[in-house]
């Protein structure tokens, strides 16, 4: 497999009255043609900004990049000009949002906007572009597309608009596809339909998938790869497998701990205590620290490095320190086989 | 759709019914009013309003009579002129007013949108706060003081334009400035909300990651959703520009129906004051029928059928 | 791993303590404190709030200090310039423009502030028991004000000027007949969201009565808005006047406001335009000072446009 896009220390700020927030400090991935990344976290890791500065759709000012770079066919995205970017995004890299409620024009056709970027990026005629636009929407399974390419988003439902999403996503077949909690504010029965729909597209396709979700159930059955995010920074990373059953992180136990599991009926959801850190005056240490039931005194003031788990698997955490007690996976967070650190 | 519309014209036959209702009991209350008994007419006009009205007839005769005249615009004659039917009045006044209203209402919507957008796209920025300036102005200086003020400067002072009367295209430039002042500054603080909410829209994003340049996401998706609040705006609008034209066409001496009015009312002449605001509510339901059919063709959500709207 | 100088007690656990850890970051301010803090930023409002309450003192001291009383006719001395005996000139009777500017302020500011009040009391109890009550109470009442509403205020207020014998309160209650209805709408509209609200129910299945339920919980909830418009009701209602004073509908002599005063100072604008500036200046000065209030009000108040 080869990589597609490497994102190499990444960091972001905002600048905001109360202070430049770090919402992205020094995050490090990278992806793999066919494959599907998911980077996982919840509201306030970081991680829509990481999605959305790989496409440059972050406001500038007041957002802006303090380091690192984002390699895209061997070009930095980050020193790209504005209008080097259009023809990049929807075109090599495209994405889809959280709400398909809203992140559809309400006033133009579903037509209209799956034809805006095939007549932008493939010169496409609009009557052709229509022909087009009509295909996709039968690929992305929506029935009678003749009838509904004519339609306005408020005609479809919200798994219909997010389908739609998809297609318009998915018109100039690009490299890379950003997903940016594209299940959350759908029904759960629709959420599965969805995250099928995009799997059996990638088969197709090829693309490569960035999935950026709080939901770790979504996850286990679609991604390849797992990044934790918290506090701006990758925490842990590893192949799906790895992190569910082998996980190293507390943190990534907390998220395995609060997922509900069907065999387990009368255990209950283990909540993460405590808020995650404010970006704005950013700890010297582990983010993790605050919440983290294992903290030690080199935690709060040390940042941990990467310790190698795995040749494909790698966690930030002072546990993983040969000096550190020897901590089990606690119960909560097993999905399957039992392993002690150290 | 034709349900609708019926629909729509049947609340305007109502309310119509019930303005021209109110206004003939508040004319029968007026002191010295047509149908008040001591009244120092000129025989010519006692006998025509004697014709007219039937005024020896009792109040509900006399109501339902003028009911049906109303319905045929017929208001009977001028109570003050004689010889001169309401209807003619109207009639001769009202394509002045209806120029003038014209060129104010297109003024102020391009000029208000054109601010509103600027104000927008330079949020935070200078262009912004001048044009927010220009906008808390406009709303604050009344437009008979901006009258006022134009006719002093443009008119007097600089004798660049006519001070007064309705000749030609030139003579309806200071008029027509004034009385938009107050609706464009409106519709720029309207246009400026409005284009910066949708500018954080999600739907934005989504056109900007479609790779579309920045000029074809601001106005092909921006402007086309930030307008719709202005559009619905249209209605306040005529009935700015209309009550702005009593005092307007007043200052400037232009012969439009909101001077008839205003002379009606100074006159008493209560015949014409009745028909003129009788001939206004018709003209203000129509047209803000007319604004509701236009909202529906610009906003897709906004079902002008009787379908029913999904939501 | 970078082995930088670490002991073995640097892995010793850390005593957190983890009860505090569901805490809310920052201080929890109240509505009005937050809403007070938000509008003494915006330095536009406040210079508002400064200019009314200067012409406000100058509506009452204004005619003392200058010596001079605003119905005194002086023929000799008619259509001067401003001078050190008469500070803004004399009009065509040779009164003191000065001091009927403050007195014209003090009808103008009365006009307005009435206006609003009894706009207020209308407004909030037609639409908080419209809101409240809902269904055919509410289909009812709001039908009521619909229909007024689809008649031009200004209309029918000069119709009203027209019938009515001239007078001050004449003038306001003409004004008031029909602007009560915005008010009522902006409650009605607040209630019926609110009333839905789970404190309102909390308080109803403890037993509070409609009457409290009404006064102590909705009304109070809703002020944020009614204060608003409250604002803007008044250099509304100056407008009106001023209108009305146009159209030689306004306050009879010998009262004199800002409408009254630009309207006479008309005829003669050619050669003494200093009679119409003051009133006029005033007048847009007044309504500029409600205006930037009211917007700093909105956006220190209303909770949508707050973020």
């Amino acid at each position: 497999m080869s990589k597609i896009l490497e994102v190499n220390d990444l960091s972001v700020s905002f600048d905001t009255y109360g202070g430049d927030v770090k919402a992205v400090r020094g995050v490090t991935f990278e992806l793999n043609e066919k494959e599907t990344l998911a980077i996982v976290g919840e509201s306030g890791s970081g991680k829509s900004v990481t999605a959305q500065s790989l496409m440059r759709l972050i406001p500038m000012p007041p957002g802006k990049f303090v380091n690192g770079s984002i390699i895209f066919k061997g070009q930095d995205l980050t020193e790209k000009s504005e209008k080097q970017m259009e023809a990049i995004r929807g075109k090599e890299i495209s994405m889809i949002f959280q709400d398909p409620m809203t992140s559809l024009n309400p006033t133009m056709t579903i037509g209209k906007q799956i034809s805006e970027s095939l007549i932008k990026h493939q010169n496409m005629s609009k009557k052709d572009a229509h022909e087009r636009g009509i295909e996709l929407l039968k690929l992305v399974g929506i029935p009678t597309p003749e009838k509904r390419i004519n339609q306005y988003p408020h005609e479809y439902s919200g798994g219909m608009r997010q389908r739609a999403m998809i297609a318009i996503a998915l018109a100039c077949n690009p490299k890379i596809l950003i997903a940016d909690e594209p299940t959350t504010a759908l029904d759960v029965t629709i959420q599965a339909q969805i995250m099928d729909l995009m799997k059996e597209l990638q088969e197709k396709t090829g693309t490569a998938i960035l999935l950026i979700t709080h939901d770790l159930g979504v996850v286990a059955n679609a991604a390849h790869r797992v990044a934790v995010m918290y506090g701006g920074k990758i925490v842990e990373t590893g192949d799906v497998d790895e992190i569910f059953y082998n996980p190293q992180h507390p943190y990534t136990w907390g998220l395995l701990g609060s997922m509900p599991k069907l065999d387990n009926r009368d255990e209950e959801l283990q909540a993460i205590p405590g808020s995650p850190p404010d970006l704005a005056d950013p700890p010297k240490g582990c983010p993790f620290v605050t919440r983290c039931p294992f903290a030690m005194k080199v935690c709060e003031n040390r940042m941990p490095e990467y310790t190698d788990v795995s040749n494909t698997q790698k966690a930030a955490c002072w546990l993983l320190d040969e000096r550190a007690p020897k901590v089990e996976i606690p119960e909560s967070a097993r999905v399957g086989g039992t392993k002690v650190h150290g | 759709m034709a349900k609708y519309l019926l629909k729509r014209i049947g609340y305007i036959i109502v309310s119509l019914f019930f303005i021209i209702t109110i206004t003939f009991f508040l004319m029968q209350a007026a002191p010295g009013g047509p149908f008040a008994s001591e009244r120092k007419l000129p025989p010519e006009i006692e006998a025509q309003m004697n014709e007219a009205y039937g005024l020896n007839d009792p109040i509900h005769v006399q109501y339902f009579d003028y009911l049906v005249r109303a319905i045929t615009l017929d208001f009977g004659p001028s109570f003050k002129y004689v010889g001169q039917e309401v209807t003619d009045i109207i009639a001769r006044s009202f394509p002045y007013s209806l120029i003038l209203g014209a060129e104010a209402i297109l003024l102020a919507l391009s000029f208000g949108v054109l601010l509103g957008v600027i104000a927008a796209l330079k949020h935070n920025k200078f262009g912004d706060y001048a044009a927010m300036v220009i906008a808390v102005l406009g709303i604050s200086v009344p437009s008979f003081i901006m009258a006022t003020i134009l006719q002093y400067i443009f008119a007097i002072k600089l004798q660049a334009l006519p001070v007064a009367r309705f000749e030609s295209f030139a003579h309806t430039i200071l008029p027509a400035v004034a009385l938009a002042t107050t609706p464009l500054a409106f519709i720029a603080r309207l246009m400026r909300s409005s284009m910066l909410e949708v500018l954080n829209a999600d739907y934005i994003k989504t056109a900007r990651s479609k790779g579309l340049s920045s000029r074809v996401v601001t106005y092909k998706h921006g402007l086309r959703n930030a307008i719709l609040p202005v559009v619905s705006y249209l209605g306040p609008l005529v009935v700015s520009i209309l009550t702005g034209s009593f005092i307007i066409e007043k200052i400037f001496g232009i012969p439009g129906l909101g001077n008839e009015f205003v002379v009606s009312v100074t006159n008493r002449d209560y015949t014409v004051i009745m028909g003129t605001t009788v001939f206004f509510s018709v003209l203000l339901l129509v047209s803000i029928l007319i604004v509701d059919l236009i909202y529906g063709l610009v906003d897709p959500r906004i079902k002008v059928t009787d379908k029913g709207a999904e939501k | 791993m970078s082995q930088v100088q670490l002991n073995q007690s640097d892995f010793e656990p850390l005593q957190v303590d983890h009860s505090d850890a569901e805490k809310i970051a920052g201080e929890s301010t109240s509505y009005w404190k937050d809403g007070w803090r938000r509008f003494r930023k915006n330095k536009l409002a406040i210079f508002g709030v400064f200019i009314i309450i200067i012409l406000g003192i100058l509506s009452f001291i204004g005619g003392p200090i200058s010596g001079q009383n605003y119905y005194q006719n002086d023929l000799m001395n008619a259509n001067q310039s401003p001078s050190a005996e008469h500070w803004f000139g004399t009009d065509n009777l040779g009164r003191d423009v000065f001091a009927r500017t403050w007195y014209g302020a003090k009808i103008s500011l009365f006009i307005g502030l009435m206006a609003a009040f009894i706009d207020l009391v209308i407004g909030v109890i037609w639409g908080a028991i419209a809101g409240f009550f809902g269904g055919k109470v509410d289909e009812y009442m709001m039908r009521i004000a619909d229909i007024l509403y689809g008649v031009p205020y200004l209309l029918v207020v000069i119709l009203l000027m027209v019938i009515l014998p001239q007078g001050l309160w004449t003038l306001i209650i003409a004004m008031t007949i029909t602007g009560w209805i915005n008010m009522a709408r902006i409650v009605r509209g607040q209630v019926m969201q609110l009333r839905s609200e789970e404190y309102v129910m909390a308080s109803r299945s403890l037993g509070a009565s409609n009457t409290r339920l009404m006064f102590k919980h909705l009304v109070p909830n809703t002020l944020g808005p009614i204060l608003v418009t409250l604002t803007l009701t008044i250099p509304n209602a100056i407008f009106t006047e001023a209108f009305l004073s146009y159209l030689g509908l306004g306050v009879p002599a010998p009262l004199a406001s800002w409408g009254t005063m630009s309207s006479d100072a008309l005829p003669a604008l050619q050669y003494y335009p200093f009679q119409l500036f003051f009133p006029a200046f005033f007048i847009c000065l007044t309504m500029l000072a409600f205006n930037v209030i009211g917007d700093g009000m909105r956006d220190a108040l209303d909770p949508k446009v707050r973020k």
